[in-house]
């Protein structure tokens, strides 16, 4: 790396490389934590009419700092339009409004279903109590389509996750047609060493893109299935000076 | 009409042992304060219901108030874990607490169905996921225009809800704005309710896109400023962030918790607005 090339942590990477996979004008339902700063700084740089949607009921809200919850008062105070919880979930997401759902994980597996239930034991008696589903069942269900965000670890990459909170695909092809689910569930998982997409017949998720410096040995040490790298994977962009400047002022406030 | 009385006559008058309580906020409003005086009444065998369970139903909980819980998220948001609710999960401390488990859209439709005076609502959801086996207020049901198999859940309704809003009126007319949850659902779901508020205003200004409950649909209505700390209302307060950071520390271990709820809620006075974490 040059003297003038911008250093970066794993994370920032993965930040950048989600920002990138929105596109301006957009409407975007947005989880707290990651997919909130990747969609906060979408809207700051490439895609600056990106319409960010929180279960909250915040439309279209324009924060100039990361809320620490889905209900600061910096979303209701920039938003567009404040609706109710029941019309947020009723009239605009079920009805099919929302382009892109993006989520975060606890455990993820293979086909793209998503625990954040329990881990470990079962679930009248769980080893992990986790905070549960939110709003994910039905952003996976019914946005056009899902981004997932989230490290990647042998803990959080699983054969089988321990409990469906959300469904990807299912355990098959086709399961999300026989379950009535109306969007095309995850397009991409977005991790800190690059990005997987599902294989187009199995809709298996493989790894089709890797960021700068990550070895391939790595992504498998820390994938828990044996997960298939693509022949010839995209080399991701390391982020801009523009892209980082962006997400840290965000950072810093 | 809704009687304006003292916070710890509303909760006396309005929440019984044994009772399904929801209190609700989403993340704004939440109502702290009459959660305390909940703990401090010492109520037990409560059936807590709200969405998104936040650091008031982690008190209540590690207080031994409740039996139950039904609710949609239960995190700190941004923070992490809520440690009193993992404990009695995990361990039953300081006793066992059941759960009837739901998400967001499914919470929100069970308390439309309650306040519409039906006895179930119908959404797209669920479908998939390991909820349906678990939760036994969940049910597929056949449209019978169309024959789709979509998903019913049972109306909600609370023996009270609790809600913090902006303004009363001398009369009790409630007036609160910003993000407004899930507040009116729960208070016309609940067959008694108790609203805390920032300011009590001879006559309230309408307001574009406000929530009007009028004084006939409300029990009791308690002045309390601040009651929403450290969650906040819009035009008054702002959100305590850092609380919710600190309280992860406190919530981790029983014995802070335990030094936490004689210090700031069992000794406080009743009058007395919430204060610092520390």
């Amino acid at each position: 790396m040059s003297d003038t090339a911008p250093t970066y942590t794993a994370d920032e990477m993965m930040t950048v490389a989600a920002a990138r996979a929105l596109t301006d004008g957009m409407t975007c339902f947005v989880g707290i934590g990651l997919p909130s700063a990747a969609s906060n700084l979408a809207r700051a740089t490439h895609a600056p009419n990106l319409v960010l949607i929180y279960e909250s009921g915040t439309i279209g809200a324009k924060p100039d700092r990361l809320p620490l919850s889905i209900g600061d008062g910096i979303l209701a105070e920039t938003a567009d339009a404040v609706i109710a919880v029941p019309e947020i979930f009723n009239y605009w997401l079920q009805a099919g409004r929302i382009d892109v759902g993006f989520l975060g994980a606890a455990q993820i597996d293979k086909y793209g279903n998503i625990n954040t239930t329990i881990v470990g034991g079962d679930y009248a008696h769980p080893k992990t109590r986790l905070p549960g589903a939110g709003g994910a069942p039905e952003i996976a269900a019914s946005c056009k389509q899902v981004i997932v965000i989230v490290r990647q670890n042998p803990r959080a990459f699983v054969e089988k996750v321990d409990f469906i909170t959300s469904v990807g695909y299912g355990s098959c092809p086709g399961d999300r047609e026989r379950l009535g689910l109306r969007g095309a569930g995850p397009q991409k998982i977005i991790t800190d060493l690059g990005i997987l997409t599902p294989d187009p017949v199995s809709c298996e998720f493989t790894v089709t893109s890797i960021f700068p410096g990550v070895a391939q040995e790595t992504i498998r040490e820390r994938t828990g299935w044996d997960v298939v790298i693509a022949q010839e994977p995209k080399l991701v962009a390391p982020p801009t000076a523009a892209e980082l400047a962006a997400l840290r002022r965000y950072k810093g406030k | 009409m809704a009687e304006i009385v003292s916070l710890a006559e509303a909760v006396r008058l309005a929440i019984r042992d044994g009772d399904t309580i929801a209190m609700e906020g989403f993340t704004h409003l939440i109502p702290f304060a009459a959660g305390h005086e909940v703990i401090r009444q010492g109520r037990r065998d409560l059936t807590l219901v709200r969405m998104t369970p936040d650091l008031i139903y982690d008190q209540l909980i590690g207080a031994g108030c409740a039996k139950k819980l039904i609710f949609s998220w239960g995190g700190n948001p941004g923070v992490g874990s809520l440690h009193r609710f993992r404990d009695a999960v995990e361990h039953g401390w300081p006793r066992p607490l059941e759960i009837e488990e739901h998400s967001h859209a499914g919470m929100a439709n069970r308390y439309v169905a309650g306040a519409s005076g039906l006895p179930f609502a119908v959404l797209r959801g669920y479908a998939g996921t390991g909820l349906v086996e678990q939760t036994d207020t969940i049910k597929p049901v056949t449209c019978p225009f169309t024959g789709e198999t979509l998903m019913a859940v049972k109306a909600l309704n609370p023996n009270a809800a609790i809600i913090h809003a902006q303004q009363a009126d001398r009369d009790g007319n409630v007036q609160l704005w910003g993000i407004a949850g899930v507040q009116k659902e729960a208070i016309l779901s609940s067959e008694r309710s108790v609203v805390t508020v920032e300011e009590i205003v001879d006559s309230l200004e309408p307001r574009p896109g406000a929530v009007v409950l009028p004084s006939w649909a409300v029990s009791y209505v308690a002045h309390v400023p601040n009651g929403a700390h450290p969650s906040y209302a819009m035009g008054y307060t702002e959100r305590d962030n850092d609380y919710y950071v600190a309280w992860d520390k406190i919530a981790r271990d029983r014995e802070a918790f335990t030094r936490w709820l004689e210090g700031h809620v069992l000794n406080a006075a009743g009058a007395k607005a919430p204060g610092a974490i520390a």
